[in-house]
């Protein structure tokens, strides 16, 4: 479980998020939504320790991100940021073989090589996995990203708009994979989402921001609703069923 | 794992030594060889401790165009040296124990890095055009300080300044200096120990936290490697501005590998390389008509031109 209390957080004066208090059980998706500038990016870096907490706090089944020892953490929660880019010029195979880092510490060992040879394949980068990470698509270079989290293979996994930059074969694909995830291994994936529909149709809980703040929270099936929606947005956001399923109409 | 790039550089740096020991002995061999064996070893010291020092800090700092030399490392030791003659007059600064003395600049050093440069890096690390100014800056600001402390020294005291502020290949001290070679070799184990992790520290800073580095740690032990390997250098040779700028630039290129265990010892062969044959076609062929210090800044120079001209920003 994922609690986070009294959180509050400012970038120089301008306060981006305010005490916000949230739980989110162990296991499935949960969809960060909110229009730009509500703060999720940021409630995303705060959770993954990549920026100092200011106020609050923030706990992985118990284990306080700022008591815990960065290596455990490591071993705990692997985060995906938006437009992230790599330092080094890698090969795919090597990028991805970073994600077992936390497990090995430099010395990888025959599980540690067949677990990334396995996530080549289940993300379709086998054919690609001796290129240099410059020489990919920005789409096939975040493929390799959420495959090096993936391999990391943590409880935890935090992703901030993976679709980004990724067509609709493989956004479909990365939701799926998501949604594997949390079914089939158990783990809990919170990921930042700017397309709706992609929350109606592979998250199980949906948290919206606005301002700071958390303005809706609950099970994706309860809150995925005109009149929820809509004023978070500042828009009419029409939904109807389809199939069984609610869809978001809001390209007209 | 051998590596074929770092066995081919090995191999070139033994033959390297060999030439640079035997060449032209005349006389009594015993008396020449330890007398430079004793100049060789000082030699590839420096050679590694340059290489390494500027390979970890383009890493944390991430970019491929500061080095030490070109932020002002080097010229921040002058600059407590010469604070020191100031301070206490050149006799003093003379007399006082050589190794109490090394240790105290070096230590001052190491504090004065890590108290001007982690925030630095801390808050610009990847924003290269940033790191870039603000290191130039920095650079020039020791140099002028030192020049100006310079000024202030009585004359007959400056000539104890001035020799340290010159890379000189020629006459090194290696006798009285064995302690900063200790300092320089154990840098470069620490440094040997951190290879892993600096790998990861390569990536970028959000990807060494995820993947469990304590990134803020990391940063204040490379500038403390870097401020040791940086005073050792400069101790035993004088500042080398471009000289490890020429180096890593090199090691990537030829290597073309992102690993520390191969890049840093990579860099530092050839370094041993660039010092050792240098310095024999100098002192051999050209009869110390020219300065080497020279010739390799002016390498260095237009690799640091072809670097901030060319794509070279990573």
């Amino acid at each position: 479980m994922i609690e986070i209390r009294n959180l509050s957080h400012a970038e120089g004066r301008t306060p981006i998020l305010h005490d916000i208090t949230l739980s989110l059980p162990k296991g499935g998706v949960t969809a960060i939504l909110g229009p730009n500038g509500a703060g999720k990016s940021t409630l995303l870096s705060l959770m993954a320790r990549l920026r100092p907490l200011q106020a609050g706090s923030i706990a992985y089944d118990g284990m306080d991100i700022a008591a815990t020892p960065t290596e455990r953490l490591a071993r705990k929660l692997a985060i995906l940021r938006q437009d992230s880019t790599v330092g080094s010029r890698l090969t795919v195979r090597d990028l991805v073989g970073f994600g077992r880092f936390p497990h090995h510490r430099g010395r990888p060992g025959p599980a540690d090589r067949a677990a990334v040879e396995a996530a080549l394949g289940q993300f379709d980068l086998a054919p690609l996995a001796g290129r240099f990470t410059e020489e990919l698509s920005g789409g096939q270079r975040q493929r390799a990203l959420v495959a090096m989290a993936f391999v990391q293979a943590t409880d935890y996994l935090l992703l901030d708009e993976p679709l980004s930059g990724l067509d609709m074969y493989y956004a479909r694909m990365l939701m799926r994979l998501l949604r594997r995830l949390a079914e089939e291994h158990g783990r809990t994936v919170v990921v930042v989402l700017h397309e709706i529909n992609y929350a109606a149709a592979h998250a199980d809980r949906i948290v919206a921001l606005k301002d700071g703040r958390v303005a809706l929270e609950g099970p994706a099936a309860e809150v995925f609703a005109s009149a929820r929606l809509s004023p978070i947005f500042g828009m009419e956001i029409p939904v109807e069923r389809w199939h069984g399923r609610p869809v978001a109409l809001h390209y007209t | 794992m051998a590596h074929r790039g770092l066995a081919i550089l090995a191999a070139a740096l033994a033959l390297s030594c060999l030439v640079y020991l035997v060449i032209g002995v005349r006389g009594n061999w015993g008396f020449v060889l330890a007398l430079r064996a004793e100049r060789l070893a000082a030699l590839l010291l420096v050679a590694a401790s340059v290489a390494v020092a500027t390979q970890i800090f383009q890493t944390v700092s991430g970019n491929r165009i500061l080095t030490p030399a070109i932020v002002g490392f080097d010229a921040l030791y002058i600059l407590i040296q010469s604070v020191l003659v100031l301070a206490i007059g050149g006799l003093a600064a003379a007399q006082l124990p050589e190794i109490g003395r090394f240790l105290g600049e070096t230590a001052i050093l190491a504090l004065a890095a890590v108290a001007l440069f982690a925030a630095l890096l801390r808050g610009a690390a990847g924003d290269v055009q940033r790191m870039v100014l603000a290191g130039i800056v920095l650079g020039v600001m020791f140099r002028s300080l030192t020049a100006f402390v310079q000024r202030l020294i009585d004359p007959n005291e400056f000539a104890a300044v001035q020799i340290a502020s010159f890379a000189r290949f020629n006459r090194i001290e290696a006798g009285p200096l064995w302690i900063a070679m200790a300092v320089g070799a154990a840098a470069l184990a620490g440094a040997w120990a951190m290879r892993h992790r600096l790998d990861v520290m390569a990536l970028g800073r959000d990807h060494a936290i995820s993947l469990g580095l304590d990134h803020r740690r990391m940063l204040m032990t490379a500038l403390v490697l870097v401020a040791l390997l940086t005073a050792t250098a400069t101790a035993l040779v004088g500042p080398l501005a471009f000289f490890g700028l020429l180096v890593t630039s090199l090691a990537h290129l030829v290597l073309r590998d992102h690993r520390h265990a191969v890049l840093m010892p990579g860099a530092a062969l050839i370094a041993g390389i660039v010092l050792i044959a240098g310095q024999t076609v100098f002192e051999r062929a050209l009869g110390l008509a020219a300065t080497l210090g020279v010739v390799v800044e002016f390498l260095g120079g237009l690799v640091f031109l072809a670097l901030l001209l060319g794509r070279g920003w990573r």
